[in-house]
């Protein structure tokens, strides 16, 4: 990735810090992260790692205790009240009394925009997604999958420059995660968005991303960062690359040298991805 | 044609069991003050409809009445104590107490509030029949959004106002169609039982009441019948505007 000081970062945190007073809990601790526009960064760790906080952080939904958050040059809130981000979760958060196209639109609805530049956007992203033809289903008549990518291009619709992502296949079956992960690359490419991409599988981590950040739990922290040189575009041959593996061991080798506090769980996650 | 095979073993059952009571009545010779048959009930029906139908309609007027009132105020007294949580914690309680009070005891007291004579003290009944389950159940619905949709929300910066328009309302809807149903049902006894305490002669309950009294069992049944006819057609109007207003929902 270009480290030119002269590109402005897209997010920039600056010793951020998130203590949850309940509890004590300190679930980040002093974070340094900078991103450049066009970046896939993934966050990786176990449970209580603060990776999804973290997320929220960027996206002023959880105020941080301390630290510097800028979003496109702007403050967290101001990026959030100008629509400077989408956002998709595990759960793909569809609205049932509205169809996919209407669910879709939502975001466009409160920006104001008009029917017919609504209706545009809509069949673009429905093509994006590859849901042409979907456009009049109610949400649960289709799959997890397909309700995710209605979510993905929700979340892009408003062409935001930010795309911030919490586990988003976490809930789907492992055929179906693969080729959405094919399909998000394809659509990162196209749009050249700046994704940060919260997730519990290594692999999934590697494939998909241009930089992965290994955080360890409590405190909170990074525990490192990997640079994943693998070619683009990548393809389902990437993961049998030997290139692949040795970035999945580098990845594994971090979150293990933490592996003095590994929770049972923790230790399970990391045996299921090997 | 589905339909008809869903509805198909329901109707069976109906037709045996007034079969039953029929063949019965008539092989035990019972007292018809005990039980009339259902052919009698069915014949007073049609003899009395010059007194049974306009005193069914006039306690239906009451029922729906009160339970617009009941029901509506229901509706807003949620939406006030969802909007304002202090509200709320100072009123739930007392609403929750209130639940547990046999509402119908107080009949005749709103008889002596309204004029006794009046429809005014039935479609009091009918309502604060109907407010509780409407109140508590609308709330419920109101809170049921999840997080994780309100969080989508405030990322897109909407503020309180468009969540509840939004979100919050949507996701009431089928809570508060739950609760007008049962609010019909409760409204047509609340209208009813309160004209037994008394009432305009050509009601209802009025017209049962006496009927019973001078033993004229034939015509309270057919009263009844009236009662439960206009019931089910009060219950069927909410459930035909929940089908148009949740015309999305997948069931």
């Amino acid at each position: 990735m270009s480290s030119a000081a002269a590109i402005p970062a897209v997010v920039r945190l600056e010793h951020v810090t998130k203590t949850f007073p309940r509890g004590n809990v300190t679930a980040l601790q002093d974070i340094d992260l900078e991103l450049a526009p066009g970046e896939f960064v993934s966050l990786i760790g176990p449970s209580g790692c603060g990776k999804s906080t973290l997320l929220r952080v960027i996206g002023d939904l959880v105020e941080p205790s301390g630290g510097v958050i800028s979003v496109n040059g702007k403050s967290a809130r101001q990026a959030r009240e100008d629509g400077d981000y989408g956002i998709v979760f595990q759960e793909a958060v569809l609205f049932d009394w509205r169809t996919v196209a209407r669910n879709i639109a939502l975001p466009l609805e409160m920006l104001g925009w008009d029917r017919d530049r609504r209706r545009a956007r809509v069949r673009e992203m429905l093509e994006l997604v590859e849901l042409s033809g979907f456009g009049d289903h109610h949400p649960w008549q289709l799959s997890g999958g397909m309700q995710q990518r209605v979510a993905i291009a929700r979340a892009l619709a408003f062409e935001p420059a930010l795309l911030l992502m919490d586990e988003p296949f976490g809930a789907l079956d492992e055929m179906t995660r693969e080729r959405l992960n094919l399909e998000l690359l394809s659509i990162w490419e196209k749009t050249g968005n700046t994704v940060v991409f919260v997730t519990h599988s290594i692999s999934e981590a590697v494939f998909l991303s241009t930089r992965v950040v290994v955080m360890s739990p409590r405190p909170g922290r990074v525990a490192g960062i990997v640079e994943i040189d693998l070619p683009t575009p990548r393809t389902a041959e990437t993961r049998d690359s030997p290139m692949f593996f040795a970035l999945v061991t580098r990845v594994r080798e971090l979150l293990r040298s933490r592996g003095e506090h590994l929770l049972p769980e923790e230790e399970e996650l990391l045996e299921a991805d090997r | 044609m589905k339909r008809i095979g869903e509805w198909l073993p329901a109707l069976v059952v109906f037709v045996l069991v007034v079969g039953l009571w029929e063949a019965l009545v008539r092989a035990l010779h019972v007292h018809q003050f005990l039980l009339p048959k259902p052919s009698t009930i069915i014949r007073v029906f049609w003899t009395d409809r010059h007194t049974l139908w306009p005193a069914g309609w006039y306690t239906f007027k009451e029922a729906l009445g009160g339970f617009a009132i009941g029901s509506g105020l229901g509706i807003l007294a949620a939406t006030l104590v969802g909007r304002f949580r202090t509200l709320g914690k100072a009123l739930m309680p007392v609403f929750i107490a209130a639940n547990a009070i046999p509402i119908i005891a107080f009949a005749p007291i709103f008889g002596a509030w309204f004029n006794p004579i009046s429809p005014h003290s039935k479609m009091a009944v009918a309502g604060v029949l109907c407010f509780l389950p409407v109140m508590v159940n609308t709330l419920r619905g109101l809170q049921s959004a999840k997080p994780r949709q309100i969080e989508l929300m405030r990322s897109y910066a909407a503020n309180e106002l468009e969540i509840w328009r939004r979100v919050r309302v949507p996701t009431a809807l089928p809570f508060v169609f739950t609760a007008l149903k049962v609010a019909s049902v409760l409204a047509m006894i609340g209208a009813i039982v309160g004209e037994y305490f008394g009432g305009a002669l050509n009601a209802l309950g009025v017209v049962i009441n006496n009927a019973a009294d001078v033993f004229q069992f034939d015509v309270a049944w057919a009263g009844i019948l009236v009662a439960s006819l206009l019931g089910i057609a009060l219950y069927g109007a909410v459930v035909a505007a929940e089908r148009i207003v949740l015309r999305w929902s997948p069931s």
